[in-house]
């Protein structure tokens, strides 16, 4: 596996605990349209995802994510940033 | 019908010189039809109550009924002070109506300058800067504070002004989970050292009525070189051993960069404010938009403000009594069976929580039937979808009310069938 499959298995993961209504969940997936997460759920699992990476994702930066796969991009490159 | 909240529905109004451009309205469609399915049933608008009279800080006329006021912040029942009311009536008479003015132009009269004395003698600090209302005193100082490099670290359940005033500006935000000491110290870790932060935290929860760790979470905040701001909206006057909030009841005040308030709740009237210690604040009078760029508060209040904030100084007996209150609304409610908000009392907000939206509702309708006012409280105002019916208590509020109070719960919660 790539280091990128592996990040999106472990997001995949982590969206599991918050998927209630049991959406299938591609790259494409969008968390708000559906998903259908209200915001505080996407604090929630943001909140999540910082923990599982040690990384910070600001809300400003969150809000230019909309799919999953622009997550696990996301969260590659903050990575990438905090261990310059 | 001429309720106009039956009449919101997709195809009302709906001018036809748009051509294919959307109605702008589009985007509440879900919400209006939300209301009307809840209204349809004859429910009384929760959000559209109107009082007709108003005999007390306790008591007021609400459909031609008396009615027992628990859903107002007049913590400290100051809107019916003698002194204060004589204090508004004199500047109404000496310096006019309004002040047609900002603070920086022809809007400071002396009044102001005695409000924001009275402030600085009130939290013993330096600075005090008196805004229109303390949702613009939020919007202003954190927009102000916190510029494009720097970060605001907020908790998530904070208040909406907190949350505007983040987008008003244009700062990286952090959010981190309600009330965790450990959440806000691996954000703060995790942050650049060298940048500018700001961590927003407030005293009291005004949902819940939960109160903040601020001894543990200002002292991380601290170690990381960030400086700390607190809203005491809900704690003046009455939380800490001169009134100064929760802040100062944990013993971290001194630690404090700012403290954000209102005077539309203890002190009775209208109007925000901030208070600090810092000795560059006065510079805020000039860079801050929200303080400069609208009028400012009328003479009346800031007298009726000043005179209030001094007699809270003095307000001992009346603080005992409204933790008295808090302490047997809680327990009574609980012992009704009532799922509340915190286990303990903590502060004087009571949040009796309500299965959904629809029996909430039913049981904020059967209560103002019995002659009782609470807030009926929904997402996304509150935390984790829940609804709430909160109850705030007033030092007015007399031991007989507070037993009716207890009696109105009982009856209403049976009828609506949520004890
Ligand atoms: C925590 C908190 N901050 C600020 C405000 C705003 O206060 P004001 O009513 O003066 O705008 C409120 C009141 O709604 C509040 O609850």
């Amino acid at each position: 596996m790539t280091d990128r499959d592996e990040r999106l298995q472990t997001i995949l993961r982590l969206i599991e605990e918050f998927n209630k209504k049991g959406v299938e969940v591609t790259e494409a997936t969008r968390f708000a349209q559906d998903l259908e997460w209200d915001s505080l759920t996407v604090m929630d699992f943001v909140a999540a995802v910082e923990d599982e990476y040690d990384i910070i994702i600001t809300m400003n930066r969150a809000a230019e994510i909309e799919t999953v796969g622009q997550l696990v991009d996301a969260v590659g490159e903050l990575q990438g940033s905090a261990s310059a | 019908m001429t309720d106009p909240g039956l009449e919101m529905t997709a195809q009302a109004g709906r001018p036809s010189v748009r051509g294919t451009a959307p109605d702008l309205f589009d985007k509440f469609q879900p919400l209006i039809d939300q209301r009307a399915a809840l209204l349809a049933g004859g429910l009384t608008d929760p959000f559209n109550l109107v009082m007709e009279r108003v005999e007390s800080p306790t008591v007021a006329i609400c459909n031609g009924r008396r009615t027992i006021l628990l859903g107002t912040y007049n913590y400290m029942g100051m809107t019916f002070d003698p002194d204060v009311i004589a204090a508004g009536k004199q500047a109404l008479d000496e310096f006019g109506s309004g002040t047609t003015g900002s603070r920086v132009l022809n809007g400071t009269y002396q009044g102001h300058r005695e409000c924001e004395d009275a402030l600085r003698e009130f939290y013993a600090m330096d600075h005090a800067m008196v805004f229109s209302t303390g949702y613009q005193a939020n919007l202003g100082i954190i927009s102000t504070m916190a510029g494009k490099d720097d970060y605001v670290i907020l908790d998530t359940d904070s208040h909406a002004s907190i949350y505007d005033g983040c987008g008003l500006g244009n700062a990286q935000i952090v959010p981190f989970r309600h009330n965790d000491v450990e959440a806000l110290e691996k954000r703060l870790k995790r942050l650049p050292a060298d940048a500018g932060k700001l961590v927003v935290l407030e005293g009291v929860y005004s949902m819940l009525g939960d109160i903040a760790p601020l001894k543990e979470m200002v002292a991380v905040s601290k170690e990381a070189g960030a400086m700390v701001l607190v809203d005491e909206a809900h704690s003046m006057g009455f939380i800490g051993e001169h009134g100064r909030g929760v802040a100062e009841a944990q013993g971290v005040i001194d630690d404090v960069d700012f403290i954000i308030g209102t005077f539309s709740k203890s002190v009775g009237t209208v109007g925000g404010f901030c208070v600090s210690n810092h000795s560059k604040f006065e510079i805020l009078r000039l860079v801050c938009r929200p303080y400069v760029f609208t009028a400012s508060l009328p003479p009346s209040v800031v007298a009726t403000a000043a005179t209030s904030i001094r007699k809270l100084m003095s307000g001992g007996a009346k603080r005992t009594h409204l933790l008295e209150n808090s302490k047997r609304l809680h327990g009574g409610l609980k012992e009704l069976g009532f799922t509340l908000g915190t286990d303990e009392p903590q502060s004087a907000i009571i949040a009796v929580i309500m299965p959904d939206l629809e029996r909430g509702a039913a049981m904020w309708e059967a209560l103002l039937h019995e002659g009782l006012y609470v807030n009926l409280a929904r997402p996304p105002a509150t935390p984790q979808g829940m609804t709430l019916l909160r109850c705030s208590l007033c030092a007015e509020h007399s031991g007989a009310q507070v037993g009716e109070i207890l009696g109105m719960f009982e009856a209403a919660g049976r009828k609506v069938g949520v004890i």
